[in-house]
């Protein structure tokens, strides 16, 4: 039974009636809810509660981060030395094959510019933290560590090392919330990188599967199968791995095969992804051809911006 | 007197707010993450009973919303389910002070089935609700808080008095 604490106004009399309290918080809900799913018109409200609710967050986080500092402090010499061994061989490959990748990129640069073509490709890009709190036990979202503040925007595409993990969804001020390719709710626009057919993947709900339906039965893919965005939607850039084939199920009476992909990017095992700026078009005309503009973007990597030109449309 | 009381009431229920929503976003073992127990909604029920004039529905809507920011899908969900929950706990607050202890459960499972289900209801309406049966888990581990935290909370609030 469940204690009354002292109080000792009289009961009767206090206030509006509940029935009336309850009809108007009612209707605002409803009303928030039809602005929020429509037109995201509380986008702002909801950005600086955010930002007032971030304590909760930052505080739920706190002991994870603190533990991966302790344990970074007081790492022994020689695992440190052996892992910047390992580094510094890693680099090394990396640097290699950068030198490859950047002729590409010009290669590839001359060449749009000859076609016209509208799509950049060199791309601006931050770390960002996942942040150990959960947001939805259902859905496959995550919170990263950066925000509005940081110059993130809604629809900004989200990768790792190994591929595309999903896009920013809700925007705080100091966090946000990221939509994982996995959820049942996201679709990528696919293409096979050995033929180009385009696709689209959607999520399953399931960590570790894509499916795709509209396959049909005649259409040429295989298990292992590389799928990359097509860039279609405006939003991921074209090029970027998102998955690989893993079934293909062909039944002649159907018209569509049954397709499944497993993505590429570690969304389990993730600490760590990058957030990326796709370069608005008109910028890429406008810059010179051979200027070197691709190595200056190299050393942007990673590297925080100020926000004014990070607000660009994707 | 009365006026200290309700100062500390209002201290003690909105530290025990703050500790249910970070409970809402603290990272649980995969295995338990989807039973998690809805104690800010407890919370919620528990104070509407025992501090009324403090935890209103305004209060009620408050925490809901928050949820919301925190975790929601789209902001209104868990607020408006909330305000329903505590509508209902504040209606019949005088019936369900007196109940016995299981008596009292029984009503707590009741209205934690009717706030997953309009929370669930408001999923399908705004896009492919979630239909596996583990979301329905919450309401057992809540229920079976109930008792725990009735118990721990009077404890404190009889002492302190």
């Amino acid at each position: 039974m469940v204690t009354l604490s002292a109080d000792t106004r009289p009961i009767i009399g206090r206030g509006p009636p509940l029935g009336a309290r309850f009809f108007f918080l009612a209707v605002i809900s409803i009303a928030a809810m039809v602005l929020d799913q429509r037109g995201n018109y509380l986008d702002t409200a909801r950005m600086w509660m955010g930002a007032a609710l971030h304590p909760l967050n930052a505080i739920v986080d706190a002991p994870h981060s603190a533990w991966n500092w302790l344990t970074g402090s007081f790492a022994d010499r020689a695992r440190l030395r052996e892992e910047n061994a390992e580094l510094s061989e890693a680099l090394r490959v990396a640097r290699i094959k950068l030198l490859e990748y950047e002729s590409l990129v010009e290669e590839n640069r001359r060449l749009r510019e000859l076609r016209n073509a509208s799509q950049g490709i060199g791309e601006r890009t931050l770390i960002a933290e996942i942040m150990n709190v959960s947001v939805d036990a259902f859905r496959h979202r995550l919170r990263i560590n950066k925000g509005a503040s940081d110059g993130v925007f809604e629809g900004q595409p989200v990768i790792d090392a190994f591929g595309i993990v999903g896009q920013v969804m809700r925007l705080d001020l100091f966090s946000s919330q990221v939509i994982l390719i996995t959820d049942a709710e996201h679709a990528t626009p696919v293409q096979v990188n050995r033929n180009g057919i385009r696709s689209i993947a959607m999520g399953t709900g399931k960590l570790g599967s894509l499916s795709l339906p509209f396959m049909t039965s005649e259409s040429d893919i295989r298990v292992g199968d590389l799928l990359v965005s097509s860039g279609l939607d405006g939003i991921f850039p074209a090029g970027y791995p998102v998955a690989t084939i893993t079934k293909v199920e062909r039944n002649p009476t159907d018209t569509f095969a049954t397709v499944e992909a497993k993505p590429l990017a570690l969304l389990d095992r993730d600490r760590e992804v990058l957030l990326l700026w796709p370069e608005v078009p008109e910028r890429t005309a406008d810059s010179p051809v051979g200027e070197g503009v691709s190595s200056q973007r190299t050393e942007d990597l990673g590297q925080n911006q100020g926000t004014s030109d990070a607000e660009q449309p994707n | 007197m009365a006026v200290s009381d309700a100062r500390i009431n209002s201290l003690r229920v909105t530290l025990t707010v703050v500790l249910a929503l970070m409970f809402t976003i603290v990272e649980l073992p995969d295995s338990v993450e989807k039973a998690r127990p809805e104690l800010l909604l407890l919370l919620v029920i528990y104070w509407s009973l025992s501090a009324p004039r403090i935890a209103g529905l305004t209060f009620a809507w408050i925490c809901g919303l928050a949820v919301d920011v925190l975790t929601g899908p789209i902001l209104g969900q868990h607020a408006l389910a909330f305000l329903l929950v505590a509508f209902l706990t504040h209606k019949f607050q005088l019936r369900m002070r007196v109940f016995p202890i299981w008596h009292q459960t029984l009503t707590v499972l009741m209205l934690l089935a009717l706030y997953e289900f309009l929370v669930f209801w408001i999923d399908g309406i705004i896009g492919p609700a979630i239909t596996a049966w583990t979301r329905w888990l919450p309401v057992l581990t809540s229920t079976l808080l109930w008792p725990v935290l009735v118990a721990v909370l009077d404890t404190w609030n009889r002492r302190s008095r």
